[in-house]
């Protein structure tokens, strides 16, 4: 209980001497307005509902790559740990992937794609599915191979060795790919959203910024923050539980 | 051991070769045995001697390079065939599920009703005295405990043929003497045909009714000793002379085949 009072505090106190250095007027309105104004706000925001289309917009994006990139992930890296020829071919492509800026293919993207959600979806995607690719491949590298050889003793199939054996005991390697993808998917949005889009969280700050609009900007970033926090934590939750009962961490 | 017994698992010429890229490892072979059905049979030999790879190519784990094995009169293929248990030495328990749902894990799978599977279960559960372990996890328990939980979930398949891969390798020896009785009395109550791999002689002498010694590798079975022991026996049977007598055997016919096995190029 304690830890969690002083994580509080860690908070608290940095927000608090915002607080008083923007009220002071050391900080202006113009660079910062107090945080007690953002959340109040974030409260005007919501109950207006003014967002609540960019709101669901980006939500549904960042959903739509999260899925995409876990179910496509860990089928490719399933289907890769079984290839070892293909996965001797692709294994040094995985490590130098993320040194690519994905970015820089997005006017490519809306190019072939159009103005839709499809280029934003796509980035938030390829950010995403190869860290859980990356994290399936190291999960079934890690099944001890008397795993295997008990699955077959018992008459299971390859394709039910792999749903009730080997992706199980992976899982924990797979939560992290599974957190990692979260991450990026929501990355790959927002940030598609403040470079070229109609709708969504990313353009709507893009859009109060250009406007020097902080009134929105803010509470809009803190919503944001808030959002990624609370799936984070909930995940986080989740895992802990997970891995407690294996008696790891 | 009943002479008259039918022959349970028969190999004839069987050999195994490993092909790498380093060259040919001849492995195993070529071995002729029979196990008849319902005696316990157990293999000894130096390490690297093949004893794993022989329990591998019984269990359709492996295929031969050459020869046949029959189970039950009919040849082994690429599956492991419906009977067959194997237990390892290596911890395979499924750290994601309870005891219980371990146990159960090859039954759920199989055209088994569900009264049926919790009567096995909660059978299997009093055999291996995990009644108040049915909802732990695996990490919540000892070695002797995970690998008691892994013979359970042999057990309730109702194997007619336990294949054994140095179960106890990994336990101390009070518990590994231990569970050599408690394999006696699942070996008594299930009728099942039991073959044993072990290094450990003692563990040979103690449990099988007839006990094969392997050669230095390539594995050849140098010479099968009976030990004629009741079928009611238990770990007590160490204090027989005949015990002694049956292990001293063991060593000697060993004891050339180990110094091989550790310095293959002084012999």
């Amino acid at each position: 209980m304690r830890i969690v009072f002083y994580r509080l505090l860690a908070v608290l106190v940095p927000l608090a001497v915002l607080e008083i250095l923007c009220r002071d007027r050391f900080i202006t309105p113009l660079t910062l307005p107090a945080p007690s104004r953002i959340l109040l706000g974030l409260w005007a925001v919501i109950e207006k509902g003014t967002f609540n289309a960019a709101i669901l917009k980006t939500l549904t994006n960042v959903g739509l790559a999260f899925v995409l990139s876990v179910v496509i992930g860990i089928a490719a890296g399933a289907a890769i740990h079984r290839a070892r020829l293909l996965r001797a071919l692709l294994e040094p492509l995985f490590s130098t992937y993320y040194a690519i800026p994905i970015y820089a293919f997005y006017p490519l993207f809306i190019v072939v794609f159009g103005l839709g959600d499809a280029p934003q979806v796509l980035i938030g995607f390829m950010l995403a599915v190869v860290s859980m690719m990356v994290s399936t491949l190291a999960g079934l590298d890690s099944v001890p191979p008397v795993l295997g050889k008990t699955a077959r003793v018992l008459q299971l199939g390859p394709v039910e060795t792999v749903h009730s054996v080997t992706l199980p005991y992976a899982a924990p390697y797979l939560f992290t790919g599974v957190k990692l993808a979260v991450a990026y998917a929501f990355i790959g949005v927002i940030g598609a959203e403040f470079i070229m889009s109609g709708t969504g969280l990313g353009y709507e700050i893009r859009f109060a910024y250009d406007n020097l609009d902080n009134n929105v900007m803010y509470p809009l970033i803190l919503l944001i923050l808030l959002i990624a926090i609370t799936v984070n934590m909930s995940l986080d939750r989740w895992e802990r539980r997970l891995r407690a009962r294996r008696g790891h961490g | 051991m009943d002479p008259q017994s039918p022959i349970h698992v028969s190999l004839r010429g069987v050999t195994k070769v490993f092909v790498s890229g380093l060259g040919r490892t001849h492995a195993l072979g070529p071995i002729d045995i029979d196990l008849r059905r319902g005696e316990f049979f157990a293999v000894v030999g130096p390490s690297g001697c093949g004893k794993s790879t022989l329990l591998d190519v019984i269990a359709a784990l492996a295929t031969p390079s050459e020869g046949v094995v029959t189970f039950e009169g009919r040849p082994i293929g690429n599956t492991v065939p419906d009977g067959v248990g194997v237990v390892f030495q290596e911890n395979a328990c499924f750290p994601w599920l309870n005891v219980a749902d371990n146990i159960t894990f090859g039954l759920r799978r199989q055209p088994v009703d569900r009264a049926e599977i919790e009567r096995r279960l909660q059978y299997a559960l009093q055999l291996m005295g995990l009644q108040d372990f049915a909802h732990a996890f695996p990490s919540q328990l000892s070695g002797g405990m995970r690998q008691r939980v892994c013979i359970a979930r042999t057990l309730v398949m109702q194997p007619r043929l336990i294949l054994l891969d140095e179960p106890f390798g990994a336990l101390d020896q009070q518990t590994r003497l231990l569970m050599g009785d408690e394999l006696l009395r699942i070996w008594r109550a299930t009728g099942a045909t039991v073959l044993l791999i072990t290094h450990a002689l003692d563990e040979a002498a103690m449990l099988a009714d007839r006990v094969a010694v392997m050669s230095a590798r390539p594995g050849r079975i140098l010479e099968v000793i009976e030990t004629g022991w009741p079928r009611e026996r238990d770990s007590q049977i160490v204090s027989v002379p005949e015990f002694g007598a049956i292990t001293a055997r063991l060593w000697t016919l060993l004891r050339a085949q180990s110094m091989q096995a550790l310095r293959p190029e002084a012999v």
